[in-house]
């Protein structure tokens, strides 16, 4: 559909018919291959290239929690509105959250429609340029995701502090990808899992290192992976590899990005502003020990949860909802009653329904198609 | 009659005496709006304007136009609100006519701007040989509107035989699209400042009746639908077309074209290509037989020189849109959720 330097090498269809042609010769028949793709981006890579059409049938993908909008609890996106909702206060966000579902049918979307000042930024330099605009206001930043955009939202963090803005705080809800998969690797329900596809974008930041412990721990291999098509099927090969040698490696595929020690520098300025939290409530997974971050106490004053004493009121999912066990790899979304059902990207009910990079999302937007040629599934 | 002073259209601003009815409102249509759309029905000064109907069935459509910004690379508010109704109705088969025009303007709105944008509609509709034969302008209260809010409808004329509807796409049917896609949507994107990306990209926003007339000719009755892909893009375009129509497609996703830029700023957004907006590309359903001539056709048109068979209707009960990835695989390309940009029309 395009023609993308730098781009298009890692989206060969010739290339990838190479590389599936090779697992399915390596493959051993009878033996059945699960792997979990960790990332949002690789499932919605996988599911936007079609790249399940190009593996044998017992090589199956498990779609992790590796998106940050999804995992994030509904209770913190209710503290987020009534912060919102109040009328000094501005809140800058992503825009990836603002259709998110919260308590009674509210959204930041349907907050911001009934008057609150909500604005979607794409940086976080722009929450400071409003505190810096707006110095009445009191201007609260929504900080989600994982590893990738910890160190953007420390930067801020230091900035406001160096600029002394008494008008901006950070609401902290940045996560840790490898305490994620060590709960999934250590649930204790049956994990279909034999492998990991290990995050990409996340891991320029961490490196490998993190990786070592857990595949010590748990004897899966993790293979680093970008998120171009190729480098999925790439990495998918390196784990069948792996697999049949008995072996539990971390391998690095991202070699072009990812180093074993990672961005030093994203490191510090985190290690500097950020500690780790006891423990912090996954959606989908539960509370997870020294899973999440928050500000350090030198920071507190810049901490929207101190500041204005957020206490968060815990909101229950949908009892229906299959989104832990999908995300552990027990089921696949179309396993769930809600999906398609009353659970669809616009109207979703699960926390793997909210983003397009969640795996019910990317299953319903790209892939129904097989689930339903094929019903019922497996 | 006592000549009025003429508006000081470099400096002056609309306020809401222009909006009242009275001369002052006289005065901005004196000096702004009969100079730039400039034709005798206009000009009788009336309420309404007349015209003799051709004989044909007459296809009438309306659409309102709040993008923002008003002016962007390659075109602006005033060129896009001729452009769209004017496709609106071709994409029936007809021929527009004429054009109605309601501005609904901010107080405090520049004369400059709203001189401009009246030429380009002027323009705009003069080389597209349609006129604009009545309007209507109302002020609102600072705060109340964005600077311009303009609402065009058009008349056209529909030749004996045919008869294009979203209902008719047929299994086996060829798609055929008519340029490559999503320039008009990262036009826009490009403007916003905060996006902070740098193109020369221009919008694709043209008028596409005279393509449509010679797709006419050349394929008459064998053209089932015919949709320009604008606000969702492409991907909504056929979906609601496999709705109505009870089918669904499949796509070969190497034959859709889009520019380098287009997929570089795509990439850098995280959009689709499939859902962005265009504003001078249509989509056509046509009989598989008359495909190949219809192409050629197209391609001999400046407006459908990169026209390309896409891919073709299938028997469906769910309504899929799928399409074979570049990759190897397959996806479907389904409804968007919620809207991928704001305001880009």
């Amino acid at each position: 559909m395009s023609a993308l330097k730098h781009i298009d090498e890692y989206r060969d269809g010739a290339l990838a018919r190479g590389l599936a042609a090779t697992i399915a010769r390596e493959a051993v028949p009878g033996r059945r291959y699960h792997f979990m793709e960790f990332c949002g981006g690789h499932t919605h890579a996988i599911a936007r290239y079609g790249i399940e059409d190009l593996l044998p049938s017992n090589v199956v993908m498990v779609h992790g929690p590796g998106c940050p909008v999804c995992v994030l609890p509904i209770g913190r996106i209710d503290d987020a509105i009534r912060l919102a909702t109040r009328p000094e206060f501005i809140l800058c966000t992503y825009a990836d959250l603002m259709r998110v579902p919260a308590s009674r049918g509210t959204s930041l979307l349907t907050a911001r429609a009934a008057g609150a000042d909500i604005r979607m930024i794409t940086s976080t330099l722009d929450a400071i340029a409003i505190a810096e605009a707006e110095p009445r206001r009191e201007v609260v930043f929504f900080a989600i995701g994982f590893e990738t955009t910890t160190p953007p939202t420390a930067i801020a963090i230091q900035q406001a502090r160096d600029k002394c803005l008494s008008n901006f705080s950070v609401f902290c809800n940045h996560v840790l990808t490898p305490a994620a998969i060590r709960a999934i690797l250590g649930g204790g329900e049956l994990v279909r899992v034999d492998g990991f596809i290990g995050p990409s974008h996340v891991s320029t930041i961490t490196g490998t290192a993190p990786y070592t412990a857990l595949v010590e721990d748990f004897g899966k291999p993790i293979v680093i992976a970008g998120f171009e098509p190729l480098d999925v099927i790439q990495a998918i090969l390196m784990l069948v590899r792996q697999v049949n040698d008995g072996a539990a490696r971390v391998e690095n595929q991202y070699a072009r990005l990812v180093t074993p020690e990672g961005n030093r520098i994203a490191q510090r300025v985190m290690a500097e502003v950020l500690t780790l939290r006891s423990s912090f409530e996954w959606r989908g997974l539960g509370d997870l020990p020294d899973s999440a971050l928050r500000l350090r106490d030198e920071y507190a004053d810049l901490d929207a949860e101190r500041r204005f004493e957020i206490e968060t009121i815990p909101a229950a999912d949908n009892p229906a909802c299959e989104c832990g066990v999908i995300l552990r790899g027990i089921k696949q979304p179309a396993d769930c009653k809600l999906f398609g059902t009353v659970c669809m990207p616009a109207t979703p009910i699960g926390s793997c329904m909210v983003s397009p990079e969640g795996a019910c999302a990317a299953h319903w937007s790209y892939g129904r198609f097989r689930t339903v040629a094929r019903q019922p599934t497996a | 009659m006592m000549r009025h002073r003429r508006l000081d259209l470099r400096h002056g601003r609309v306020d809401l005496s222009h909006g009242a009815g009275g001369r002052a409102s006289a005065h901005l249509v004196d000096d702004i709006f009969l100079p730039a759309f400039d034709n005798p029905a206009l000009a009788r000064g009336d309420d309404q304007g007349a015209f003799d109907p051709p004989p044909g069935r007459l296809v009438l459509s309306t659409d309102s136009y709040v993008v923002s910004p008003l002016f962007f690379p390659g075109g602006d508010i005033g060129s896009l609100a001729v452009h769209g109704t004017i496709n609106d109705i071709a994409m029936s088969g007809a021929r527009p006519l004429h054009l109605a025009a309601a501005y609904i303007i901010e107080e405090g709105f520049p004369f400059a701007d709203l001189a401009r944008i009246a030429h380009s509609m002027g323009q705009a509709a003069k080389d597209a040989a349609v006129t604009i034969i009545t309007g209507d302008t109302k002020v609102v209260e600072r705060g109340k509107g964005d600077g311009l809010f303009i609402t065009t409808t058009g008349v056209g004329v529909l030749a004996p035989g045919l008869d294009l509807s979203a209902s008719h796409a047929r299994p086996g049917d060829a798609v055929i699209l008519s340029g490559n896609i999503g320039d008009h949507g990262i036009a826009i994107m490009s403007t916003r400042q905060n996006l902070g990306f740098a193109t020369d990209l221009k919008s694709d926003s043209a008028a596409l009746h005279t393509l449509v007339a010679t797709m006419v000719r050349t394929a008459g009755p064998s053209l089932h639908v015919m949709r320009d892909p604008t606000r969702g893009g492409l991907a909504s375009s056929l979906n609601e077309i496999a709705q109505t129509s009870k089918v669904g497609f499949r796509l070969d996703e190497k034959a859709i074209r889009v520019r380098p830029e287009v997929a570089a700023a795509c990439e850098l957004l995280g959009l689709d290509p499939l859902y962005v907006a265009n504003e001078g590309k249509l989509v056509a359903i046509v009989a598989p037989e008359a495909a190949d001539a219809l192409i050629s056709a197209m391609k001999a048109h400046p407006l459908g020189r990169e026209a390309n068979r896409i891919g073709f209707v299938t028997e469906d009960t769910e309504h899929f849109v799928q399409v074979a990835t570049s990759f190897g695989g397959n996806r479907m390309v389904d409804w968007l959720a919620g809207e991928q940009l704001p305001r880009i029309c």
